[in-house]
C-alpha cells in the first residue's frame, strides 16, 4: 500500500471518527495555544520592561553621589553624600575631557509645596539644564523648556509634569500661570508629556526649573547635585564614556589610584539585565505550565488513540484478513495520529495568535507572538501526536488478525 | 482437476485457556482440488471455524503442516502470511465485514490497494468485480444503504477481486433472509462453473448440498472421509 492510499486511509477514519477526531484536536488545540499565549505574555512583559528602562533616556548613565561618613563614623549610605556638583556636571560637558559624551544633565533639589491660587501639591522640583529634556528622552505637550537664558538668568520660569499640570490647575492649561515654591514666584512655560505606561508615576509628577534658579532661590546657594544624567553618543560608545566619566570626575574630585570613588556610575545595561533575567525566569515558568499542559494533551490523545484502537478491533482484523501488513496497519495508525496533532497544532497556533491580537484589547498587558515559539509548539503537536500514537499503533498492529476478527 | 490447492496433514490445533486444555482440531488429513466446491458441516464447538481460520491461514495450526498452492504456509513470516492471504485467498464472512465508511466500490478496492495495485487499474477491476456480482448500479453506495443479500454480493466481490485461488466462506448465508441465501448459492454455484476452488463453512444442510463434496467435522475429528462425489 503506497503513502497516498495510506494518507487517504487516514483521513477517512479521521472523517468517519469526527467527534472522536473533534475531542483530540480539541486537547492539543488548548495546550498548543496556551504555549503560545503563555510565551507571548513573557515576551510582551520583557519587551514591556525594555521600552521602559529606554523611556528614561537611551544611552544613559547615571552618576549619583556616593555615601557621607561623619565625624562618628556614621555612614548614611548611597547618594547621602553632596560631592558632586555643577561643576563636574560642566567638566563632563566638555568635548576635551569627554569626548564620547554627548549632552550632560545634572539635577539637584527635592520634594517641594507647590501652591497655585488656592490649590497646593507637594512635588519633586528639580534644577536643571535644558540638555535634560534630550538626555531623559522626553518631550513637551505644551509651552517650552529651559532655555540656556533662563540659565543665565535665573528665570523664575517652570516646567511641570503632566501630572502635577493637572494636580494644580486640573484641565486649563498651565502655560502662563503662577506657581509659588519656597517662597518664589515661577511662571510656568511649558509642560511634559507623559512617559507612558511607566510604572515610576514620578517621571510623571515634577517640576523643573533651572539649575541656577533651583540653587539661588530653593536650595539656599548650595552647588551640589543629586543626580548627573550622562547621555553618551551612540550606544556603542557606551562604555568608553564610562570610563571618561569615571577618569574625568575621579581628577575633578582629586583621587587617586586605590582611593574610594565619592561617587557612583550605573548603565541603564545593568538594570535592563536585571530586569531580563526577571522576565526570563518568569517565562520559563510560564512555558514549563503551557509545556505540563501539552503533556496531558498529549495523553489525552494516546488515550483516545487506545479507544480508537479497541473500538476498531474488527476492522484492524478485516484488514489483515485481506492483507495488510503490521508495517501498514501501524503506519495507518501513526497517520491518524499525526494528522490529529497537526490539525489540533495548526488550529491551536491560529487560536493563540488570535488571542494575542485579541487579548490585550482587554486587559492591560501586551502579548508578543514569538515565531520560533510557535514553530516549536505546532512541530511539538504533532510529536506528541506521532509520540503518543506509536504504541497504540504498535498494539493495533500486532493483533493476531484472527482474535481481532472474533472480538466484537 | 489439475492438483490440489491446499493439503492438510495431521493438522491439529489445541487452546489451553486456563487449567482447561482443548483440542479444538485433531489430526486433520485433507486435499482440496483446484475447481472443487466443498462444503464443511459441523454443529457449533465442533471446530470447523478454527479449520475455516487455519485454511485462511488467520490462524496457525499447533501441529502438522498446511500447503497452500505448495507452499508450507508454516513457515512463513507475518509480512508473507499477510501477502499469501492477499493474493491467494478470498474472505466471505457471515457478519459481511465490510467497512461502514467505505463505498461499495472503495471496500472491494480495499485488497487491491494492499497488494499495490496502482489506482486506475484497482479501479477497473473492482468495477468488473462488482458488475460480476450483479452491483453494477450500486458501486458509490456505502453499506448501510444496501440491503443483507447486497451487502453480502459486495464481499462476494471483494473476495473475487484479487482473483484468489481459494474463495473461503464462513457461513455466508447466516445473516441472510432465504432468498439473499438462494442469490448468493446462485452466484457461488456460477463461480464454481467457472473453475473457482470454494471453502464453504455451514451448519445448514440445504447450503451444503449446493456443494461438490460435503466433509462433517465433529468433535475436531472429519467423520466423512474425503471422497469425491
Amino acid at each position: 500500500m503506497n503513502w497516498t492510499d495510506t494518507l487517504r486511509t487516514g483521513w477517512e477514519a479521521v472523517r468517519t471518527h469526527r467527534l472522536r477526531s473533534l475531542l483530540t484536536v480539541v486537547g492539543i488545540l488548548i495546550g498548543i495555544a496556551s504555549v503560545i499565549l503563555t510565551i507571548g505574555f513573557g515576551q510582551g512583559a520583557q519587551a514591556e520592561v525594555r521600552a521602559q528602562i529606554s523611556a528614561l533616556g537611551s544611552n544613559l548613565l547615571i552618576v549619583t553621589p556616593g555615601s557621607t561618613t561623619d565625624a562618628s563614623g556614621l555612614r548614611g549610605g548611597s547618594g547621602s553624600a553632596t560631592t558632586l556638583t555643577m561643576d563636574d556636571a560642566e567638566v563632563l560637558a566638555s568635548e576635551v575631557v569627554a569626548p564620547d559624551v554627548a549632552a550632560v544633565a545634572p539635577v539637584s533639589g527635592g520634594p517641594q509645596s507647590l501652591t497655585s491660587g488656592g490649590t497646593n501639591w507637594t512635588a519633586t522640583v528639580n534644577g536643571t539644564t535644558p540638555s535634560w529634556l534630550d538626555v531623559r528622552n522626553r518631550s513637551l505637550s505644551s509651552g517650552r523648556f529651559l532655555t540656556h537664558q533662563d540659565l543665565e538668568n535665573e528665570a523664575a520660569v517652570m516646567v511641570l509634569g503632566p501630572d502635577t499640570a493637572s494636580e494644580l490647575f486640573g484641565p486649563l492649561d498651565a502655560v502662563g500661570q503662577t506657581v509659588m515654591a519656597g517662597g518664589a514666584a515661577f511662571t510656568v512655560v511649558g509642560v511634559l508629556d507623559s512617559v507612558g505606561s511607566s510604572s515610576s508615576a514620578d517621571e510623571d509628577d515634577l517640576a523643573l526649573v533651572p539649575a541656577s534658579t533651583a540653587s539661588s532661590r530653593l536650595s539656599g546657594g548650595s552647588a551640589s547635585v543629586s543626580t548627573i544624567y550622562v547621555e553618551a553618543s551612540s550606544s556603542d560608545r557606551l562604555s568608553a564614556a564610562y570610563q571618561e566619566v569615571d577618569a574625568a570626575l575621579a581628577t575633578a574630585h582629586g583621587l587617586t589610584a586605590g582611593d574610594e570613588p565619592d561617587y557612583t556610575i550605573s548603565t541603564q545595561e545593568s538594570l535592563l539585565e536585571t530586569a531580563t533575567e526577571t522576565d526570563r525566569t518568569l517565562t520559563v515558568l510560564l512555558a514549563g505550565i503551557a509545556g505540563i499542559s501539552l503533556v496531558v494533551g498529549g495523553i489525552g490523545v494516546m488515550n483516545i488513540m487506545l479507544v480508537s484502537v479497541t473500538e476498531r478491533i474488527r476492522e484492524i482484523g478485516l484488514r489483515k484478513a485481506l492483507g495488510a501488513t503490521p508495517t501498514v496497519i501501524r503506519r495507518q495508525f501513526l497517520l491518524e495520529a499525526s494528522v490529529l496533532g497537526l490539525a489540533g497544532g495548526l488550529l491551536g497556533a491560529g487560536l493563540g495568535v488570535l488571542g494575542a491580537e485579541l487579548l490585550p484589547r482587554f486587559i492591560d498587558q501586551p502579548v508578543e507572538i514569538s515565531i520560533p515559539a510557535t514553530a516549536g509548539a505546532v512541530a511539538m503537536a504533532l510529536a506528541v501526536g506521532v509520540g503518543f500514537g506509536v504504541y497504540p499503533a504498535g498494539r493495533a498492529a500486532r493483533l493476531a488478525p484472527i482474535d481481532a476478527l472474533r472480538s466484537e | 482437476m489439475t492438483g490440489a490447492v491446499l493439503r492438510l496433514d495431521e493438522v491439529g490445533k489445541s487452546y489451553q485457556t486456563g487449567t482447561l486444555h482443548v483440542d479444538a482440531l485433531r489430526g486433520i488429513d485433507l486435499a482440496i482440488d483446484e475447481g472443487e466446491y466443498v462444503a464443511i458441516m459441523g454443529p457449533s464447538g465442533s471446530g470447523k471455524s478454527t479449520l475455516m481460520h487455519i485454511l485462511g491461514c488467520l490462524d496457525t495450526p499447533t501441529s502438522g503442516s498446511y500447503r497452500l498452492v505448495g507452499v508450507d504456509v508454516g513457515e512463513l513470516s507475518e509480512d508473507e502470511l499477510a501477502q499469501v492471504r492477499n493474493r491467494l485467498i478470498g474472505f466471505v464472512f457471515q457478519q459481511f465485514n465490510l467497512l461502514a465508511h467505505l463505498t461499495a466500490l472503495r471496500n472491494v478496492e480495499l485488497p487491491l490497494a494492499y497488494a499495490g495495485v496502482p489506482g486506475e487499474q484497482r479501479r477497473r477491476r473492482a468495477l468488473a468485480a462488482l458488475d460480476r456480482v450483479g452491483l453494477a448500479d450500486r458501486v458509490d453506495h456505502r453499506p448501510r444503504e444496501l440491503s443483507g443479500g447486497q451487502q453480502q454480493r459486495v464481499a462476494i466481490a471483494r473476495a473475487l477481486v484479487t482473483d484468489p485461488a481459494l474463495i473461503l466462506a464462513d457461513e455466508p448465508t447466516g445473516n441472510l433472509d432465504s432468498r439473499s441465501t438462494r442469490d448468493v448459492l446462485a452466484l457461488f454455484d456460477e463461480l464454481h462453473d467457472q473453475g473457482r476452488t470454494i471453502v464453504l463453512i455451514t451448519h445448514e444442510e440445504e447450503v451444503a448440498a449446493e456443494a461438490q463434496r460435503v466433509l462433517r467435522i465433529h468433535d475436531g475429528e472429519l467423520r466423512t472421509p474425503a471422497v469425491s462425489r
